[in-house]
């Protein structure tokens, strides 16, 4: 049992790997945050956008919609991630890898968002929408002042959850080498030889995240 | 006789194959109370609805107050904003106060400060009797008491022409005469209206003149006497002997 213990602290929570992994971590959770908060932000922006477009039930922008959002919620992120890293540069687009997974994580969870929102908007009723023509708003000014505002009621729990996704994801840009929290636990974890900073990492996550998970909870309960 | 204000030419209208209105010809004068009676799909309120184009016409000019608000170019918001509609089921906006309804296109549209805004629509609200409601949302108003700040939240825009599409047909019986009172009173000081609804008493009280509708075609009209009490069509007298 003694050696039990011992081993997981040796391992999972060595004070000295801690101590020493201290900075590269650091490193990555402000990639981490920076990449997440980024991503998040411009991707809810795109999300809102394609679902305010759709509300103009123009067929052609209809159509252009739903290939992008199906095309991106068939791909696989890690493909994405792949693709916009590795391939683009053959066609003379290429970018650093931070940019690259803010445009990966932006195109996929836009189209998500997109789903999310336009259910939204759908479900505010019909009469809204003309009440507000009928007084001379702009589509713009209608979006803004009557259909968005009720609609937020209905998409902030997945809206958040989506937001939790999202930022999960992040730990795919691994994979182009961005030093985002995860490439760096895995560096450190190989530099001293050392799982510790993979656990530290987790502990991250689930201390960044939790809270998340709660909130959509809360909101699922407040207005589901 | 006043000026036309608004005036429908060869109004067609299909939704998909099934044509709703072949070819409508009216003319509204000011200061009209124009009725719009008929059974249920006739096509009156599609034809309320194409006259601010919340339905697409689809053959057929409408101008209201001598523009053209079928031309390609028209400026729709700014034509929509001088012609009041209310609806059957009010739709007010739910997440503001019945003063904020009154006030959005008064800042939005007519570009008034908040406080111009704010005066207009109580002077509106007051008119419908329900200054003390400014600062209620809609769900905790009756059904009429919501229709009321809908009519409302029309006037403060000052429209030129007041459309009322079955605006007491969601209503419980009870809450119908205050509201019937409020279009009383804006006919009376010479709103022009055009309403569709099933009160006959509003009708023979209120308007100049009524259009019986049928089919997606007008199959008469004339003042209220001449429509109630010796209509030529018998269509018409079985309409009304159903409905009255």
């Amino acid at each position: 049992m003694e050696l039990l213990v011992d081993a997981l602290i040796r391992n999972f929570f060595n004070v000295e790997v801690m101590y020493k992994a201290r900075i590269l971590l650091w490193i990555g959770l402000k990639v981490t945050l920076q990449l997440s908060a980024v991503s998040l932000v411009l991707a809810i922006l795109v999300g809102l956008l394609l679902a305010s477009l759709r509300n103009l039930r123009n067929r052609a922008i209809d159509a252009l919609i739903i290939i992008y959002v199906d095309l991106f919620r068939s791909l696989p992120t890690i493909v994405l991630f792949m693709l916009v890293y590795f391939a683009l540069p053959y066609v003379g687009i290429s970018m650093p890898p931070f940019w690259a997974a803010v445009l990966t994580l932006t195109t996929n969870g836009a189209a998500y968002f997109e789903e999310i929102f336009r259910a939204g908007i759908e479900s505010i009723e019909k009469g809204q929408t003309e009440a507000a023509k009928a007084l001379g708003l702009s589509f713009t000014q209608t979006m803004r002042h009557v259909i968005l505002p009720q609609a937020v009621r209905v998409v902030l729990p997945p809206a958040t959850s989506n937001s939790l996704e999202l930022i999960k994801t992040t730990v795919l840009a691994s994979v182009i080498a961005l030093p985002e929290l995860l490439k760096q636990a895995q560096q450190a974890h190989g530099l001293f030889a050392n799982p510790t900073p993979l656990v530290e990492a987790a502990l991250i996550f689930l201390l960044l995240l939790w809270p998340l998970v709660r909130l959509t909870g809360y909101l699922e309960r407040k207005f589901g | 006789m006043s000026e036309v204000l608004v005036d429908i030419r060869e109004l067609h209208k299909n939704f998909g194959k099934l044509e709703v209105l072949k070819g409508i010809n009216m003319q509204v004068h000011e200061s009209e109370v124009v009725c719009l009676i008929g059974p249920s799909g006739a096509g009156k309120s599609t034809l309320l609805r194409c006259i601010n184009r919340l339905e697409e016409p689809t053959q057929g000019q409408i101008f209201v107050n001598g523009q053209e608000i079928t031309a390609a170019k028209a400026d729709l918001n700014e034509m929509r904003s001088e012609i009041g509609m209310v609806f059957q089921h009010f739709n007010l906006f739910p997440h503001m106060t019945a003063l904020q309804n009154c006030t959005l296109a008064l800042i939005k549209v007519r570009k008034l400060s908040k406080n111009k805004a704010e005066e207009r629509a109580m002077k509106m609200l007051r008119r419908v009797g329900l200054e003390e409601k400014a600062q209620s949302k809609p769900r905790q108003l009756s059904g009429g008491q919501q229709q009321r700040v809908a009519i409302a939240r029309a006037l403060a825009m000052d429209p030129k022409l007041m459309m009322f599409d079955e605006p007491t047909s969601a209503l419980d019986p009870e809450l119908i005469g205050e509201v019937l009172d409020v279009m009383l009173d804006l006919a009376g000081k010479g709103m022009t209206m055009i309403v569709v609804t099933h009160e006959m008493g509003f009708a023979r009280k209120a308007t100049t003149r009524i259009m019986m509708l049928e089919h997606g075609i007008i199959l008469e009209e004339g003042p209220p006497e001449q429509i109630f009490d010796n209509p030529t069509h018998s269509r018409t007298r079985e309409f009304l002997s159903k409905i009255l």
